[in-house]
């Protein structure tokens, strides 16, 4: 392995807390090795920091393997940075120059306020899916694998729809901050199989109108979402969720409560 | 039935659907047109027919007239649900790999020109100088006579060629934009959409700029 190591300007959002105001500040990222993550980088920066007695940078990680969504902030202007189909965490400092200026900053949006510095909340996101992903199945053993017949492309197009880890990289790529692309992912993940079709009107209202009450925008189409999804979610879920919501509008039962009429 | 035009996805319903029905009448509208490059007669002709059949005209208008309304409703409406979900917007917008289309980045103020240039549009021609003319015995508005005195001078050609470019441009995102709010993408058609409505953006802005541009090469 080569002992190849570039020198980079980081421009980085810097705010204490969900109230204070934030701001930019610059800190040097002197002899990042190419095959360094970009948060090993950051690590880097941080141990700096703190052996200077400086408050270190914080953001979100956990896996640091690509699966979990917890990592994600903006690098001049990309969500999860210039590579497609990858998440921060498998960003390698090999894409980028020597001597690059970077401006790192949290994800935009005013459904996810920020906790501090490139960390937001994204609990939102939890209150989506509480609104309505789910299924209901019987208890007891865990049934056998293969007493549902699924026809194999709508297993492949549910598990495309499912591998959305939630990072939240659709929210902050999109100029409107619409939260369309994750919605529909999670609704189109259950609704192409039959364990998702006893709720799935149901389902289909109630998480887009929690999607809409969050205050995430309006999709209008740019795009922006799917080329900076890290799992290449595709917008054609977006469409199905459309065509389910109005589908479910139509059809949508009265709600019957026990111990009335 | 749910609040559904309450909702971000029941507004981009109706944002499809009035959409849908301008593109339409656009497309019509531009290949109508087209008559202008053939003779004076035959367009006079042709618009006779359109306003003497009344029921027609007038369904026509109300329903073109609602859709715009609701068009333009719609639009403010998402447009300052999604500002305000934005809050501060990032440095820089997407780029690199991770570009997207300028066309669909900037579609509220392009409609907003749009609209303006609808305005313009109608005063100028629906609403403007009268004259009257005879073809094959009947009196009618002889309108391309309007067309020939707007289309001498260069200021109207350019601000037209200006507008229709921009109308092309709206149109190559909003065409294909409508079938994703209307629940109508699947990942077999999904690029032919694509290129669909670049080529429908394109066919529109440039029908209809031939037609100023053919007016006013003829006259100089
Ligand atoms: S759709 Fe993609 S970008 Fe959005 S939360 Fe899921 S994985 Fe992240
Ligand atoms: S830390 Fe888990 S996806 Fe990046």
């Amino acid at each position: 392995m080569s002992a190849k190591t570039i020198d980079l300007t980081l421009k980085v959002w810097r705010q204490k807390g969900q109230n204070s105001e934030g701001s930019f500040k610059e800190y040097p990222a002197k002899g990042v090795s190419v095959h360094a993550s970009f948060l090993e980088m950051l690590d880097q920066v941080n141990e700096a920091l703190i052996s200077q007695g400086q408050d270190p940078i914080a953001f979100d990680h956990d896996c640091r393997e690509g699966i979990c969504g917890s990592c994600g902030f903006m690098i001049s202007g990309n969500a999860h940075g210039p590579i497609k189909s990858t998440t921060v965490c498998q960003l390698h400092m090999r894409n980028f120059e020597n001597g690059e200026v970077l401006t790192l900053e949290p994800w935009r949006a005013t459904a996810f306020p920020v906790i501090k510095d490139l960390m937001v909340d994204r609990s939102a996101f939890d209150r989506i899916i509480t609104a309505g992903g789910y299924i209901s199945v019987n208890t007891g053993n865990a049934p056998d694998g293969n007493c549902l017949p699924i026809p194999k492309p709508d297993a492949d197009e549910a598990f495309a729809s499912a591998a959305c880890i939630g990072c939240g990289a659709c929210v902050a790529s999109c100029k409107n901050a619409s939260a369309a692309l994750f919605t529909s992912a999670k609704i189109s993940h259950l609704a192409l199989l039959p364990q998702g079709q006893i709720e799935k009107e149901k389902r289909t209202i109630k998480m887009v109108e929690k999607m809409d009450s969050e205050g995430f925008g309006a999709c209008t189409s740019t795009g922006a979402c799917e080329a900076s999804c890290p799992k290449d979610i595709s917008l054609t879920n977006i469409a199905r969720m459309n065509r389910e919501f109005l589908k479910a509008a139509l059809c949508e039962k009265p709600e019957h409560h026990h111990g009335e009429g | 039935m749910v609040a559904f035009t309450g909702t971000t996805v029941g507004r981009k319903y109706l944002m499809g659907v009035s959409g849908l029905i301008w593109a339409g009448f656009v497309f019509v509208h531009m290949c109508g047109n087209m008559l202008i490059l053939i003779s004076p007669q035959a367009y006079n002709a042709y618009g006779h027919a359109i306003v003497s059949n009344k029921p027609l005209l007038i369904a026509s208008e109300l329903i073109l007239i609602f859709a715009l309304a609701t068009h333009i409703v719609s639009a403010i409406a998402l447009t300052r649900q999604n500002r305000s979900a934005k809050g501060i917007a990032p440095v820089r917008a997407p780029n690199g790999a991770k570009s997207t289309g300028l066309a669909s980045r900037t579609m509220a103020a392009q409609g907003a020109l749009v609209l303006v240039f609808i305005i313009s549009h109608l005063v100028v021609f629906k609403f403007g100088n009268y004259y009257e003319t005879t073809v094959d015995g009947v009196v009618m508005r002889d309108l391309s006579k309007v067309i020939f005195e707007v289309f001498q001078s260069c200021q109207p050609v350019a601000w037209y060629a200006f507008c229709l470019v921009l109308l092309g441009f709206h149109l190559s995102h909003g065409f294909g934009s409508i079938f994703q709010s209307l629940g109508m993408l699947h990942p077999a058609y999904q690029p032919k959409i694509r290129i669909a409505s670049l080529v429908y953006g394109f066919v529109v802005s440039v029908g209809f700029l031939s037609q100023p541009i053919y007016v006013f090469l003829s006259q100089s």
